[in-house]
């Protein structure tokens, strides 16, 4: 498998090595798709055929995972994607005004991506920051407690970063 | 990263060694770590489970399950190989406690697994943490690899002759995943979709073996309850209801955090002591007391205590510890459909009444909360969420469904006052709390 890979050295080698580690090697299926979106971007048809290959099921069984899980996609997203929590906890500090508030400041609506693909955004489920809310998580990075302000500077902030 | 308070009223047990450094295994071992992992070693697989059945200690996921009378129910002799799974899918909108424990105290759920494994004769454990938790996947590695380094997982750990494997896992965004069937699911690399039971897991689970399913919560309390003595724990709390547990505070409340406290301690005080009361000065309309899926109670219902038996007698459910505090300007109905959003969003599809049921109960909250319902629709809600209860493979459509009946129930007049074209008249105002006023 090491010698044909979309995937970077370092990504083959960790694949290559998880396949191992569980009683069956299907096992590292999800994983291993998360670990190639954040890579790659997104789960793309390239994706979907070597890591099926590595695992040694169809294509067909791949997709019929993805489409299950919320955190995988097909398309990509913007270079940050901001994930506005909007259930409960977060609805009662104003999760739903934090994210027409992103909306605005970012010029796009839910699950669209900004023309320069920065930035995408996207309203969520719980994320687990109930007791710090309202929260956003940008990529993998949690944002809690936040107001107006200070979600204008974490955008800014990964504005500069570019 | 999550933040961290206190209050005099907690028993710092499970967070005794929250924000003391203890991710680092040289910390950990300086405060008391891995010294029940070799308590356990000696006692062996009876020991064990008979201190953990002195404990009282019940299942931090919600179900409330006895964790000792669980683990009795593997079978001592299994042709296949038995496992130890760590529920870290925290998802039960209101619950942010295991996020803590990984992130503060990683050893503490490894040792737990050690324990379970050791109790049950399993040479491997699987700690299974939500997609969204990806900053506590790289603790939660760093910690095994540490505990590998001293020779506290591999071959015959603590020197002993017991081999002892951990992997830690990674979800990609499920809610109905952290179902213990459907979380075996994942982990054989499949969609989240529940299994039929019986076998249950204890003796037909992952991979076909004998499995113990456990909350991340329940797992790291264990190590605790080797280190002060089962009967010890069982004291901290109530009769039945052994030890402490992490409640998650939020919404309307004034100081939101994760708190420690025994169980059985007063909801009442729990709000207006623990949490400061409710924001802004106004006054208290209703509480979530254990994540979305427990049946809302009113205030004169919560001077009670919070274990299982008492929440379970008060009508409602103790369930994953969030404590959701709604003041008097929510409205029940815009509340009760971003519940149910919520469901119908992560409803695996699979049982019909729970596929169909979340659909058409958000489509008519919906209609109901834009003022376009008619009468009938009240009735309509209730009736379709009464005949989801217990006709599903899995507890996701009793978990959209119960706390659905108590909104109607106990606040049938909202949902009238939201009839024929009429605007919603409860004006909750976050505004003001998001521009940081």
């Amino acid at each position: 498998m090491s010698t044909q890979t979309i995937f970077s050295p370092a990504l083959a080698a960790r694949f290559d090595r998880m396949v191992t580690l569980y009683p069956l090697r299907r096992s590292a299926l999800i994983p291993m798709l998360l670990y190639a979106q954040d890579e790659v971007g997104y789960l793309s048809e390239a994706v979907i055929s070597e890591v099926a290959a590595r695992i040694g099921i169809t294509e067909l069984d791949v997709r019929d995972v993805i489409t299950y899980y919320s955190l995988m996609r097909t398309a990509p997203a913007g270079k940050y994607h901001v994930q506005v929590c909007t259930n409960i906890s977060c609805m009662l500090r104003g999760g739903n005004e934090l994210l027409a508030h992103c909306k605005q400041r970012l010029a796009i609506g839910n699950k669209e991506t900004t023309p320069d693909k920065l930035f995408s955004l996207e309203e969520v489920e719980c994320i687990g920051a109930c007791s710090w809310a309202p929260a956003v998580q940008v990529n993998y990075d949690f944002h809690e407690n936040l107001t107006a302000d200070s979600m204008d500077k974490v955008l800014d902030g990964y504005r500069a970063k570019g | 990263m999550a933040y961290l308070v206190s209050h005099p009223d907690e028993v710092k047990l499970i967070s005794y060694r929250f924000g003391k450094g203890a991710t680092d295994i040289d910390k950990y071992l300086e405060l008391d770590g891995y010294t029940a992992a070799r308590k356990a070693i000696a006692l062996g697989p009876e020991g064990i489970i008979a201190e953990m059945k002195v404990s009282n200690l019940r299942g931090r996921g919600g179900a409330g399950f006895p964790t000792g009378m669980k683990w009795s129910f593997v079978p001592k002799q299994s042709a296949k190989p038995k496992y130890v799974l760590v529920n870290g899918d925290e998802s039960e909108p209101g619950t942010c406690k295991d996020r803590l424990i990984f992130e503060h105290d990683p050893h503490s759920v490894i040792e737990g697994v050690i324990i379970a494994g050791l109790a049950i004769g399993s040479k491997m454990g699987f700690i299974y943490l939500r997609g969204e938790y990806r900053y506590l996947l790289k603790i939660m590695e760093k910690a095994i690899d540490d505990a590998y380094a001293k020779g506290f997982l591999g071959k015959g750990i603590f020197g002993s002759n017991v081999d002892f494997d951990v992997i830690s896992h990674t979800g990609a965004g499920a809610y109905e995943v952290g179902e213990e069937s459907a979380l075996m699911e994942s982990l054989e690399g499949k969609r989240g979709i529940p299994r039929i039971r019986p076998p249950f897991p204890a003796v037909v689970g992952l991979y076909g073996g004998p499995t113990v399913i456990n909350n991340a919560e329940t797992l790291a309390t264990v190590p605790h309850i080797f280190r002060i003595g089962g009967a010890e724990y069982a004291k901290m709390g109530t009769e039945r209801n052994g030890g402490t547990r992490l409640f998650c505070l939020s919404g309307d409340v004034a100081k939101p955090g994760v708190y420690e406290l025994p169980m059985g301690y007063n909801l009442k005080k729990m709000i207006y002591e623990v949490g400061g009361g409710i924001n802004d000065g106004r006054s208290l309309k209703a509480v979530v007391p254990g994540g979305s899926s427990t049946p809302v109670l009113l205030p004169h219902e919560i001077d009670i205590g919070m274990d299982f038996d008492q929440v379970g007698k008060a009508g409602s459910m103790l369930g994953s510890g969030g404590v959701v505090v709604l003041d008097d300007s929510v409205c029940m109905v815009e509340f009760a459909l971003r519940t149910m959003k919520f469901y119908q969003h992560e409803s695996c599809g699979w049982c019909i009444p729970c596929r169909e049921g979340t659909d058409w109960l958000k489509k008519t909250l919906t209609r109901v909360h834009a003022g376009g319902g008619v009468a009938k629709d009240i009735d309509n809600i209730r009736y379709l969420a009464q005949n989801m209860l217990g006709r599903t493979f899995c507890p996701l459509g009793d978990a959209a469904a119960m706390p659905t009946i108590a909104f109607v129930d106990k606040f049938r007049k909202e949902f009238e006052d939201h009839l024929d074209g009429k605007p919603c008249p409860y004006a909750h105002q976050p505004e003001a709390a998001l521009a940081g006023a």
